[in-house]
């Protein structure tokens, strides 16, 4: 089987190639294995990898043109020439391994934590199942950043636009019924730029490997804001 | 060019459950903190943590602290710490309440309580009927624990030091800790951590074994740091089989898949945990459950063509539960095996997960090792957490759902006894030059250029090496020979050369440090397993079945110059209540 690797090392490259390994095929071959067994023939190849079971979200790559986490993306479902890119957009370190601090500057941005204004309880904070019922399809976000770094607009206005993945979790805490920040959240987002930059392009939807939706969350935290300014 | 420098109050290495809690803790009293981490702060294993949390908050049936405490003693084979473990148990409840404050979205009863569930080795009034102790977020607690510590921490500006590799903690001649060096990996350039106080939360070696439940970055870097700095390890022949990994793949199913109603049987479709624990059934001990699986293997009841697994069922249990509570292994299971628990059995065999040996410490997390006056003198300024601490909670096995307990009690524990700390010394010690050197010397030895072995082969050979001579069942002279074959890796690691010595992002170096340490901890594993002559929790040994109160009711420490082994005393005394005396083990 073939696989063609995005190489790049500023060390010693003086411009990027693609570069193309004969691997065997395994059944039940994920693409984190390909490229791990392409490591094993030449160990300077370099990517980011760790859990193996698309939890840790560190191994978020394009391959054949769309973003995927490379251990939960079956080889065999891979048309070949199987070719495997970093993430578009960002720049790249070393081959497939690109610079994502923009990406968690946006994330710090949104304030990601629970914020309570009222004394805490000496127990739980109660919530009902069905308001907690409203943070699933939020929270298992595991920032791997195949949404943002699909997203056109956050292409073009990286540092204006907050992204699909920063915005599900701005809706993440504005849909717990816990948080109690709700008008300073929905105050800093305000603008031309920050949330309503997304034209729909649904992208990022079709990019999350956890099935989520940040398209729809965008909807919803656009709703919220129309409805507190009436 | 100058070796680079910051100084902060605190250096933590590790930003898992146990760093990140730490971390939090000390920024919240405007302590200075640092933040290492190899890789960024929520790719950390704790994000991998399924089934829950463990406290006695009695949201579904009746608990309490001390039945949580009896479990864990008897779990532990008698062999934890009393006095860490009443500690635990009792903060249990309030760290679980701190978690949700921080915003960890746990599954909720109907009431609008945290929703707990059954898991394995928890009973009610001392042995009494299963108990519902495990705080859960569906089955994705460890992920939404350690983005909820991360998110705090984002809140209270910690430092954070992102893909940072800790290479070597920095003493002085007293054996005072001073910080570490720790290299970019994004520049390749060292830098040098000044510290009033380290915390090593550096978390699992799980990386020993073939196949394994832990990730790739889990190669007990932290644990290795300490031996090369004179610190011994503690019962290190205590390894973790989790019984419900992926068959021939690892990927963790978690116990609360038991803990729903999920159960097991083997090839004549016999729920066989019935034989080996008449109570319990599925739901016995980790170390009980993964014996039964290999026997049941061993003596040819195994499941699929070549026998080697058994099955666990849930489709008893409606698509429902399987989608509310157990959706993570669901997609798991759809993903690797492509099949759906709903319908169909998933095939499981024992799988290497946890490692309940490490660094010693006290309840406040400071390193303890025998010294001129007794088996447990602080080690200045150094402090462990977590993983790769050994406090001991869980002395010769680990109840599920104790160690995320494990890493926030004492990862807080750890926090507040530093800021007491940095109190009582305000100044940073003068840093020691020939300690920075020989750290330095660790980091250039992998330019050296030329033929040689990779990282791969021995990396490999070392897997194979642990599984063989050191797995679920163990016998003499299989681990005689295991040290032998070890002495043997080491003696090849001198040879091992990197093809790729370039400077940025390079991981094949990074694997090169890993697998020196994988090779001490590989060590420490197998030599003290080899001393121990007993079974006791997960360490099974063929020539010596039974458990040995007399003669081994005490902690191994293995120190690595000379391979040397030394023991101490297990503290049998509890802080207020009575002893929990050893007694026979049934389930
Ligand atoms: C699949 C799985 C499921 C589990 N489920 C449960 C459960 O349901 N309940 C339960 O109680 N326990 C569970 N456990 C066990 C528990 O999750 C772990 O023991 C615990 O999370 C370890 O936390 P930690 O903070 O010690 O380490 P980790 O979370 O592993 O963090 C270690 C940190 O150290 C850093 N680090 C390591 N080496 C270096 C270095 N050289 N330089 C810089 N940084 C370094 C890493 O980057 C990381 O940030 C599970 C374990 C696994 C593997
Ligand atoms: S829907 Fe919005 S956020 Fe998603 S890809 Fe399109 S523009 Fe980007
Ligand atoms: S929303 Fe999905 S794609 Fe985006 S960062 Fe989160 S998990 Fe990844
Ligand atoms: S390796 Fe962790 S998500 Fe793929």
């Amino acid at each position: 089987m073939k696989i063609s690797v995005y190489r790049y090392n500023p060390d010693v490259d003086a411009k990027p190639y693609q570069q193309e390994f004969d691997i065997e095929f395994k059944q039940g071959m994920m693409l984190r294995d390909a490229l791990m067994e392409v490591k094993r023939q030449d160990e300077s190849f370099t990517f980011r990898h760790s859990c193996g079971e698309g939890v840790c979200g560190s191994d978020g790559v394009n391959v054949n043109g769309q973003n995927c986490l490379a251990c939960v993306t079956s080889v065999a479902d891979l048309k070949e020439p199987i070719v495997v890119r970093p993430f578009p957009g960002r720049p790249v370190i070393r081959d497939l391994v690109v610079d994502m601090s923009q990406f968690y500057k946006q994330y710090r941005e949104v304030q990601p934590y629970l914020v309570r204004k009222d004394p805490m309880p000496e127990v739980e904070i109660l919530q009902s199942p069905e308001d907690r019922d409203k943070l699933d399809g939020l929270y298992e976000c595991i920032l791997c950043g195949c949404c943002s770094t699909s997203c056109p607009s956050f292409w073009w206005n990286p540092d204006k636009f907050l992204g699909p993945a920063a915005l599900l979790q701005s809706w993440r805490f504005l849909a717990d019924s816990r948080d109690q920040m709700t008008d300073e959240r929905l105050d800093a987002l305000e603008g031309p730029y920050k949330l309503f930059r997304c034209h729909t392009i649904m992208n990022c939807t079709e990019a999350c490997p956890k099935g989520l939706n940040p398209t729809k969350a965008i909807g919803h935290i656009k709703q919220l804001m129309l409805k507190k300014a009436i | 060019m100058a070796l680079a420098k910051r100084r902060f109050d605190t250096l933590i290495l590790g930003a898992g459950g146990a760093g990140l809690r730490a971390a939090l803790q000390l920024s919240n009293a405007d302590a200075r903190v640092a933040v290492v981490s190899k890789v960024f702060p929520t790719r950390s294993h704790t994000v991998a943590a399924q089934g829950g949390v463990n406290a006695a908050l009695a949201n579904v049936v009746p608990d309490n602290w001390h039945w949580h405490m009896f479990d864990t003693v008897k779990g532990s084979d008698y062999l934890g710490d009393q006095d860490a473990i009443e500690f635990m148990c009792r903060e249990a409840p309030k760290i679980v309440y701190e978690l949700e404050h921080f915003g960890v979205p746990f599954s909720r009863l109907d009431t609008g309580h945290i929703y707990q569930r059954a898991f394995g080795g928890q009973s009610q009034n001392f042995g009494g009927a299963q108990a519902a102790r495990t705080c859960a977020a569906a089955d994705r607690t460890g992920h939404a624990i350690l983005h909820s510590l991360y998110q705090q921490n984002i809140r209270s500006k910690t430092h954070f030091f992102d893909e940072f590799f800790a290479l070597d903690l920095i003493t002085d001649d007293e054996g005072a800790v001073l910080g570490a060096l720790v290299l970019e990996i994004e520049t390749g350039e060292p830098l040098l951590i000044e510290a009033k106080t380290t915390l090593i939360a550096s978390g699992g070696c799980g990386q020993l074994f073939r196949t394994t439940t832990n990730a790739h970055i889990n190669t007990g870097d932290g644990m290795a740091m300490v031996l090369r700095a004179g610190v011994p390890l503690e019962d290190m022949e205590f390894f973790q089989f989790h019984p419900t990994g992926i068959a021939g793949k690892g990927m963790l199913i978690t116990e609360g898949a038991r803990g729903e109603g999920g159960y097991l049987i083997n090839k004549d479709g016999e729920r066989f945990m019935e034989r080996y624990a008449p109570n319990a059934k599925d739901l016995a001990s980790r170390d009980v459950v993964s014996r039964a699986i290999s026997t049941e293997v061993r003596e040819g009841r195994g499941c699929g063509p070549d026998g080697d697994h058994v099955m666990l069922r849930l489709d008893h249990l409606g698509s429902d539960i399987v989608a509310k509570r157990l959706p993570g292994i669901r997609d798991t299971c759809k993903t690797f095996l492509h099949i759906d628990p709903v319908d169909t059995p998933i095939p499981v065999f024992p799988t290497a997960h946890y490692v309940m040996g490490g660094i010693p410490t006290d309840r406040h997390g400071r390193v303890v090792m025998p010294a001129r006056h007794g088996p447990e003198e602080v080690v200045s300024g150094l402090y462990a957490a977590g993983e790769c601490a050994c406090v001991s909670v869980h002395g010769g096995n680990r109840l599920g759902g104790n160690s995320l307990l494990d890493i926030l009690v004492f990862g807080r524990a750890a926090g507040e006894d530093i800021i007491g700390f940095l109190k009582e010394n305000p100044n940073h010690r003068p840093i020691n030059e020939s300690s920075v050197d020989k750290a330095m010397a660790r980091l250039k030895r992998w330019d050296q250029k030329g033929e040689g072995e990779s990282v791969k082969e021995v990396r490999d050979d070392l897997k194979k090496v642990m599984e063989n001579h050191c797995g679920v069942f163990r016998v003499e002279d299989v681990m005689a020979e295991g040290v032998n074959e070890l002495v043997k890796i080491r003696e090849r690691m001198a040879n091992v050369r990197l093809s790729d010595t370039s400077r940025v992002f390079n991981t094949a170096r990074i694997e090169a440090l890993e697998l020196e340490n994988l090779v001490d901890i590989g060590m420490a594993t197998m030599k003290s397993a080899l001393v121990r002559q007993e079974s006791r929790g997960a360490h099974s040994r063929m020539d010596f079945t039974e458990r040995d109160d007399k003669n081994w009711l005490k902690h191994t420490l293995y120190f690595l110059e000379d391979d040397r082994i030394d023991f101490k005393p297990v503290r049998t005394k509890p802080l207020s209540v009575d002893s929990f005396p050893p007694k026979a083990r049934v389930y």
